[in-house]
């Protein structure tokens, strides 16, 4: 039986539970490492790979949503050293499925990023890991060794003259480090503090070099897109959204955990597989791409399908597809308070707006949250966000401001409330039973 | 400074970058250097900056900005509960709060007996098996109810 | 050429060029913080967004590559809004202590603030307080007042080249800081003080002194070392308070030395001399100026008369002004002698010259080479400002090499390095001479092996373009100093490049313009100590510090039964063998002319009145030469000296950049001649930063810098080993006379058997000679 409830399971189709599956042997027998060595065997040219991640419109998993064989086709020709950098710094709140894929099928991303490597004429990667999971780094190590033992990695790949070598770097505990330049400065050695931009990474990237960095899903995903071929990939999707995603779904449901579904899927699906409502209790509000998304209440969310463009069409994002699910007993004040705090704290400090805004902001919302608001914050709130998003170096001044923007723009009377009343619209007794921290036992949830 | 066990394990991560780029392996190494002195000492990330020929303050830098190098002495076990919304929307506030009191401590602090230090954490992408934390920065404990959190302060010794 | 539009204007820019360069170009101001022309881009502090057509929201102009056909609005509503913006987040956290800051006045933010900032501050939260750091005697801090722009990090990696500050922490945490317990030592440190756009990094001499706006600013030119950097003097009731640079591309670009910005505090030192002074009956008093001149005149005049003119002699600093210099040696000669010197530091003097030496091309002309070899030279130190220009070059792919007996950390890369004691050095430049002949099938018939190092220096030197060979302060002060020269000669024409001199002091090719040296009958500065002379006039020097051997010009002004001293300062030695110390002005205090390395003739006034009695040391001479009935010396200004000495009014001298020539001849060229002495125990020695003239030998706080750490006897492990002396003991230091007790340090850079001791300074005065055989014993 699959490990996880799924649409069209691909990439989680050969997740199997703790030790077992996830090894060289196991992905083989899945089929795994066929897209490569087809490629090698039939001499495939760069542009041809190229050309079928371009039909599968398997947009960029990590967020922003762009389109991979667009991304890869940037890449210079010429250049003589080129990198290849995986994302797997998945430290956006709610987002935690890029772990469970290095944990269940670290080959799938080894082979992905091979076949990159191979495209786009780089010969060497690195897969950057968040910090807090170290076991998984040390998991994917494993894999890594076992890939260059099989001939996967290395020079002359399975005899075929091509050459690639790949390398896990384990990050320390630094969110902005999922921002791409951030990263790659990570990686390099020195603090996470975003690139400007241009020039992009596939100018001057890793070391000064050509770079092309995906997220880990992404990568994922390549060896099912050269397997099947992009047009069926496609087709498994929607127009403009190809293939499948998975979905991590935190937050009061009864089973939080990744759920694969072709895009396009009605989010009431997803809720659904999800076991529903912690407790039957009402779905107030969710965030449907990750902390830095808008969130979206009960009743726009449920008539959303999950695809970057539903959800944007309704003021959100689709994002990492990192799905918090929130009920009636969440105070939207004290939930925007902890997300602002994450801004605060993550921001790198490098640009002003950034540095000196989120920490406002997070003052300003602390401030509402304790009981002494005042009636002019809210518009303050707005106003400074307009002075932040757009005016820093990186997104994380745009994250940082959105969620305060989605909940003043559909939870504005919950803030009033607290303002004027100098207290929570929910009581705290709910709120507490709401985290079920003190009534749930292990059971219900996934995994 | 370090052991030459320590010093194996940082050549190990200098080696997986290209030649003269040993500066990437500062944030292994550092990992490597706390994991072997419990925290990370001016004279410790000293000794790191000049092993990988980079300025002192460059590795600093490095040391101050990722927030699992600890600047200062840690408790034997530390303890970070992450309590960002996801979590918290499923007990991770509560747990940390649970932790607060077991321990007697704030975050940010140790216990008298240099045992435990608790630590707030932020998103460790494991949203899904709230309420975690994780344990010296390296293991991580899923699904944390009381009795999870009571056997592994059974189990720290 | 890309065209484009600001603010309606249309213009052209290179290729590559940002927004705000552009925006320079047409005369508009963007307003900015992080930005400096001389830094890398860091687009951190985002004060210079504007409005780009067709871009959604504004981009920083810093950073921004002009397009073909862009059009950018400065002061559009998105880009006030932005900019406004952008300075309210700025304010937040900062202290608004400008009532008792030193920037205020000449503060960005404050500046800026009152153009864009609002009256009424919207934020109500609690402010940031940063502790302060200890960045060392020269730059204080008030870190609740940083920006966070990075300026200062980046100016200690690129320009001063040695990361001493960096940004740790993040977010709203993030704190300029040097690593822990360490200061920012860099030689060129004072600079971050201009760079920082606030109130958080200000000048520590100065602090609190006064305000920026009471201060009278006066151009100058420094007096320390052969770059000539240009100077802002500012002064207030006849004082300097402080120094800042005088932006000149071709010379110091927008930067200092420490040295240069600094030394200024000497001039208020203790020891500033304000009445004429005579010895009588072994006794000082102070006298009034026309009972001194009479005094000196009378005292040289009488040994010229009862010994001969050739028993006086001129020791004349470096340091010194052109026309002090011209008018010295006018004075001597009129009176009979030719022993005239201002080669102090210098030993060897064979061979004929053809002409002043010189840097051999323009300052500016050095970021252009492709290939440099650098000989004998504590660049660093001795030429910050150079040092910092070929950094620069290198950063861009120029190749540098160096000869030199240390091998102290140039902060940059560098392509080869032989590095021997001092005896061996001309051999070794011999050895790339002989494998640039080899390379270039040219004949050199010198009988040197060549070494792997050397045929390196000598691969990378024949593939240049655009090379040159630097002679540094240790190649001239060294005692083959002329082979050297002559080595460089061969080597430069092998390769059809130039050479040069990076020049000693302020004056090094003034001192030749001047005619300051002795000719062919005249006795330079070595043997008129070597060769006791019964009178001396002593010019702007302190001879026991300032000369090849301090012992020796000790020794032969102690004997001597007249010794004139011209001097700001007043000092213990100089009350012991002079019997006149007449007051003369600093630079500041007189107009004079300085005559850098590349031979650029630069004049200045004087920025305040003399201290006390002190007296313009032109005119003292003048007066001395009127008192001596001399022929000549009616000069109604520093400008006719000038004029005089430069050629100018037909004088027929001829005119300076004529002279310029590092051609010698003549030298007794004899390799074998270091060998030998390879058992020996050979001194080498730098004269250290600040000890290197007597106006900053006197500056307070540059005499707290790490560069001003007293003398040590640094040696390899290998020497220490083999003279049984752990490091960090005391070791007895010995050049027969008295011994020095000095700690000895480990300075792995140093050859086998070398003992670095640096030189003027009176802990080591007693050793004699700068180069030659030493003694160390474990004390
Ligand atoms: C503040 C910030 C955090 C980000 N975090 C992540 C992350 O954790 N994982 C990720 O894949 N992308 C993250 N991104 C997006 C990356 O910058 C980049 O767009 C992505 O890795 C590209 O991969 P893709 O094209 O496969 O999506 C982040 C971006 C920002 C601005
Ligand atoms: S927006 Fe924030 S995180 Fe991004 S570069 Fe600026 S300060 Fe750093
Ligand atoms: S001057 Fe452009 S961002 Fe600072």
């Amino acid at each position: 039986m699959a490990l996880i409830e799924a649409i069209n399971p691909l990439l989680t189709a050969g997740w199997t539970k703790g030790d077992a599956g996830w090894g060289i042997k196991d992905y083989e027998a899945r089929g795994g490492y066929q897209a490569l060595k087809r490629i090698l065997a039939e001499k495939l040219t760069q542009d041809q790979v190229i050309a079928e991640v371009k039909t599968s419109v398997l947009r960029g998993r990590g967020g922003a949503g762009f389109p991979t064989g667009l991304k890869w086709s940037f890449m210079p020709k010429a250049a003589p050293e080129k990198y290849v950098v995986c994302n797997t710094d998945e430290g956006e709140p709610g987002t935690f499925k890029d772990r469970d894929i290095l944990r269940y099928d670290p080959h799938s991303v080894i082979e992905g990023m091979i076949i990159a490597g191979y495209a786009v004429g780089a010969a060497r990667g690195y897969n950057y890991i968040h910090g807090e999971i170290f076991e998984i780094y040390e998991r994917f190590e494993q894999a890594l060794a076992e890939a260059r033992t099989a001939g996967y990695l290395g020079m002359n790949i399975l005899g075929s003259g091509l050459d690639f070598d790949l390398f896990a770097h384990q990050g320390w505990g630094a969110y902005i480090c999922g921002e791409e330049s951030a990263l790659l400065e990570s990686i390099e050695g020195k603090k996470g503090q975003p690139r400007f931009k241009p020039p992009f990474p596939a100018q001057v990237g890793l070391f000064g070099k050509p770079t092309t960095i995906n997220n880990t899903e992404t990568f994922a995903a390549i060896p099912f897109v050269m397997r099947m071929g992009g047009s069926a990939y496609l087709d498994l999707g929607k127009p403009n959204n190809g293939g499948t995603k998975l979905f991590s779904v935190s937050g009061q449901v009864n089973k939080p955990g990744n759920y694969e579904v072709p895009m396009g899927t009605p989010f009431a699906r997803l809720l659904e597989m999800a076991g529903g409502m912690r407790g039957g209790r009402k779905l107030k509000a969710v965030i449907p791409g990750g902390s830095s998304a808008p969130v979206l209440p009960a009743d726009v969310i449920m008539e959303c399908t999950l695809d970057y463009d539903s959800i944007a069409k309704a003021g959100s994002m689709l994002g990492s597809g990192a799905v918090i699910v929130m009920d009636e007993t969440v105070c939207m004040v004290k939930a925007l308070e902890r997300l602002s705090y994450f801004y605060y704290e993550e921001s790198c400090g490098q640009c002003t707006p950034c540095r000196e805004g989120t920490g406002w902001l997070h003052k300003i919302v602390h401030r509402i949250e304790h009981g002494q608001g005042r009636p002019e914050d809210l518009d303050l709130l707005l106003d400074l966000g307009g002075n932040i998003a757009g005016r820093t170096i990186c997104a994380l001044g745009d994250a940082a401001v959105l969620p305060v923007q989605g909940m003043l723009k559909h939870f504005r009377s919950e803030f009033e409330y607290h303002i004027e009343h100098q207290r929570c619209l929910v009581p705290p007794d709910v709120q507490k039973a709401g985290s079920a921290f003190h009534t749930r036992m292990m059971a219900g949830a996934a995994c | 400074m370090l052991s030459q066990e320590s010093l194996k394990r940082i050549d190990r991560e200098v080696a997986k970058y290209p030649a003269g780029k040993q500066q990437s392996a500062v944030m292994a190494a550092l990992r490597i250097a706390q994991e072997e002195r419990g925290w990370l000492a001016g004279e410790t990330i000293e000794f790191v900056a000049h092993y990988l020929g980079m300025p002192a303050i460059a590795a600093y830098e490095v040391a101050s900005f990722y927030n699992m190098y600890d600047l200062q002495p840690v408790g034997k076990y530390k303890l970070t509960v992450c309590t960002n919304l996801p979590c918290a929307l499923s007990g991770g506030v509560h747990a940390a709060d649970y932790l607060k009191q077991k321990l007697g401590i704030d975050f940010n602090d140790t216990t008298p007996d240099g045992k435990f230090t608790l630590k707030e954490g932020e998103c460790m992408g494991a949203c899904g098996d709230a309420p975690v934390m994780l344990v010296n920065n390296i293991r991580m404990k899923s699904f944390m109810t009381p009795e999870e959190i009571e056997k592994l302060l059974a189990e720290c010794k | 050429m890309l065209d484009l539009e600001i603010d309606g204007k249309t213009l052209q820019v290179a290729e590559g060029s940002t927004v705000i360069d552009a925006a320079h170009q047409a005369g508009i101001y963007i307003p900015h913080f992080c930005y400096h022309k001389k830094l890398s881009i860091a687009a951190n502090c985002r004060m210079c967004l504007v409005q780009v057509e067709k871009a959604p929201k504004p981009l920083p102009a810093c950073a921004t590559p002009v397009t073909n056909g862009m059009k950018v609005f400065t002061h559009s509503d998105m880009a006030v809004k932005a900019q406004k913006g952008v300075m309210e987040f700025l304010l937040i956290n900062h202290p608004l202590d400008c009532p008792i800051c030193d920037q205020g006045g000449e503060c960005q933010l404050q500046d800026l603030a009152v153009g864009y900032g609002d009256c009424k501050s919207r934020y109500q939260e609690e402010k940031r307080v940063v502790v302060n750091k200890d960045l060392g005697p020269l730059v204080s801090t008030d870190m609740t007042r940083c920006i966070n722009c990075t300026r200062c990090v980046r100016f200690t990696q690129e320009i001063a080249g040695e990361m001493e500050l960096g940004q740790a922490f993040r977010g709203d945490r993030a704190e300029i800081m040097p690593f822990i317990e360490k200061t920012v030592d860099s030689e060129l440190s004072g600079n971050i003080i201009d760079l920082c756009p606030v109130g958080a990094l200000t000048s520590k001499p100065f602090r609190f002194a006064a305000r920026s706006w009471e201060l009278a600013r006066r151009q100058s030119v420094s007096p320390h070392d052969a770059l000539g950097s240009n100077l802002i003097v500012q002064v207030k009731h006849d004082r300097v308070y402080r120094v800042l640079p005088y932006e000149n591309e071709d010379i110091n670009e927008c930067w200092l030395s420490d040295k240069d910005r600094f030394s200024y505090e000497g001039l208020n030192s203790e020891e500033r001399l304000t009445k004429p002074m005579i010895k009588q009956g072994g006794v000082w008093k102070e006298v009034e100026w026309n009972q001194a001149l009479d005094y000196a005149a009378h005292a040289l005049r009488d040994v010229a008369k009862e010994h001969g003119a050739a028993a006086v002699g001129a020791l004349v600093s470096p340091h010194a002004t052109l026309e002090e210099m011209y008018l010295a040696g006018r004075l001597m000669r009129g009176l009979g002698s030719r022993n005239i010197d201002f080669r102090l530091r210098q030993s060897d003097f064979s061979g004929h010259r053809a002409g002043v030496p010189w840097l051999g091309m323009r300052i500016a002309e050095l970021n252009k080479l492709d290939r440099v070899l650098a000989v004998g030279a504590f660049l660093r130190k001795d030429q910050p400002l150079i040092a910092q220009r070929l950094r620069q070059a290198a950063k861009r792919g120029t190749q540098v090499s160096v000869i030199h007996s240390a091998d102290d950390d140039l902060l940059m890369p560098l392509t080869g390095k032989l590095i021997a004691a001092p005896p061996q050095l001309p051999e070794r430049l011999a050895q790339v001479a002989k494998a640039v002949a080899d390379l270039k099938g040219a004949a050199f018939d010198m009988k040197v092996v060549v070494t792997p190092e050397a045929r390196k220096i000598a691969e990378s030197l024949v593939t240049g373009q655009n090379v040159a060979i630097l002679l540094g302060n240790f190649a001239q002060q060294h005692a083959k100093a002329a082979t050297i020269n002559w080595l460089a000669q061969q080597l430069a024409e092998m390769l059809g490049c130039r050479f040069g001199f990076l020049g000693e002091a302020a004056n090094s090719v003034g001192g030749y313009v001047a005619d300051a040296i002795p000719d062919s009958e005249g006795l330079d500065a070595m043997r008129m100590l070597s060769e006791p002379r019964k009178a001396y006039l002593v010019h702007g020097a302190e001879p026991e510090l300032d000369c090849a051997d301090g012992q020796l010009a000790l020794n032969a002004l102690k004997q001597a039964a007249s010794v004139v001293v011209l001097s700001p300062f007043k000092s213990a030695a100089a009350l012991e063998y002079a019997d006149a110390i007449l007051p003369i002005s600093p630079f500041t205090e007189t107009s004079g002319t300085f005559v850098n390395a590349e031979g650029r003739v630069q004049s200045f006034q004087a920025v305040n009145r003399p201290l006390g009695e002190a007296r313009p040391g032109w005119k003292v001479l003048r007066v001395l030469g009127n008192v001596l009935k001399l022929d000549g010396f009616d000069h109604d200004g520093s400008e006719a000296v000038r004029e005089e000495c430069l050629g100018g009014n037909g004088s027929g001298r001829p005119s300076l950049l004529d002279c310029l020539d590092n051609a010698i001849s003549g030298v007794a060229v004899d390799l074998a001649a270091g060998s030998g002495q390879e058992s020996q125990l050979q001194r080498v020695s730098d004269v250290p930063i600040h000890f290197a003239d007597s106006l900053v030998r006197r500056a307070a706080s540059l005499q707290r810098t790490r560069d001003a750490a007293a003398p040590t006897a640094r040696m390899n492990a290998a020497t220490l080993a083999k003279l049984g002396i752990a490091v960090g003991s005391p070791a007895r230091v010995s050049r027969g006379g008295t011994p020095s007790i000095l700690v000895a340090e480990l300075d792995a850079g140093l050859a086998d058997n070398c003992v670095r001791v640096a030189a003027a300074h009176a802990a080591t005065t007693n050793l004699g000679a700068m180069t030659g055989a030493i003694k160390v014993e474990p004390a």
